[in-house]
């Protein structure tokens, strides 16, 4: 019963009404955690005992670096649905995450190279880590050409999923490089299950907050996204060869 | 206790500062093209009914 549920928001009709009422709530969820998690973060935190006032970086760098990856496991699944089930709506949640995660990658990149440059002394080093992200990156750029370089749709989804899959070990590489190879100047993970392993709880709490908003804003960007994806199919099917692309 | 960002300030501060531009950035993008395609299709409903 459940499955079957699940499935009926392969109906892009469906898929657009839902989207229409749990869009306000995520805007609305997104702003205020992310307004509320940076400033906990950015001003009432403690400076930390080794980096200073830098780990403040923390709060925009950690979450943007996990939804770099996670929008990528996410189009990973989105495209595994289009090649088994041939659900258009998760072809199009896929090509119209691609720019988000593309924008989160760029953000962690950004951020990440300014925090190292006064903590390792260098904007960019090839860690394992770091380069892992940049191949994440291209990825990410290739998919977006490739989905606006093949004018027939369902040639352009096929084409797309199949990068998405392989670049899903460069996503799972970028997670999982620093425990790979323990050389590199990157740091271990800020946040786990592992109570031991994360960082202390003044500034663990607050990072939970920005990685909720993090999620938030992806979801309601992604939802926006497909939904306009829908909508220019529909225009498409109604004009013809006259719609724009 | 509100954070004196010290000698990290400009660092700490260009991170969100970028941060801001490039998410604020892609929100606006999306937006703007959500709210123009839907007017698009209002349109095309418009002519199609009209036509049928």
């Amino acid at each position: 019963m459940a499955a079957r549920s699940f499935w009926e928001y392969a109906n892009p009709a469906r898929f657009t009404a839902v989207a229409d009422r749990a869009l306000p709530f995520l805007w609305a969820a997104a702003a205020g955690l992310l307004a509320i998690g940076l400033s906990w973060g950015l001003l009432f935190t403690p400076d930390d005992y080794r980096q200073g006032a830098a780990a403040k970086i923390m709060y925009v760098h950690v979450p943007s670096a996990m939804m770099a990856i996670n929008c990528w496991l996410m189009m990973v699944a989105a495209s595994l649905i289009w090649l088994v089930r041939r659900h258009h709506v998760s072809a199009l949640l896929a090509r119209a995450a691609a720019p988000v995660g593309a924008v989160m990658t760029v953000v962690a990149m950004v951020t990440g190279a300014i925090w190292g440059q006064p903590i390792w002394g260098t904007w960019w080093a090839w860690d394992p880590r770091l380069t892992s992200f940049l191949i994440l990156l291209l990825f990410y750029f290739g998919y977006i050409a490739l989905c606006a370089a093949v004018e027939d749709d369902a040639a352009a989804a096929d084409l797309s999923a199949i990068l998405c899959l392989v670049g899903s070990a460069f996503a799972l590489l970028s997670r999982y490089a620093v425990n790979f190879w323990s050389q590199g100047l990157h740091q271990g993970a800020s946040l786990s299950l592992d109570r031991e392993e994360h960082v202390a709880d003044v500034f663990y709490f607050p990072l939970l907050v920005c990685l909720a908003g993090f999620v938030a804003l992806f979801l309601a960007l992604a939802l926006t996204r497909t939904r306009t994806e829908i909508r220019v199919r529909r225009i498409r099917t109604l004009l013809g060869a006259d719609a724009p692309r | 206790m509100i954070a004196d960002l010290g000698k990290y300030a400009a660092e700490v501060l260009s991170a969100y500062a970028a941060t801001a531009v490039l998410l604020g950035g892609i929100v606006a993008a999306s937006v703007w093209r959500s709210a123009q395609v839907r007017r698009r299709l209002e349109e095309a409903e418009r002519r199609a009914s009209d036509a049928g």
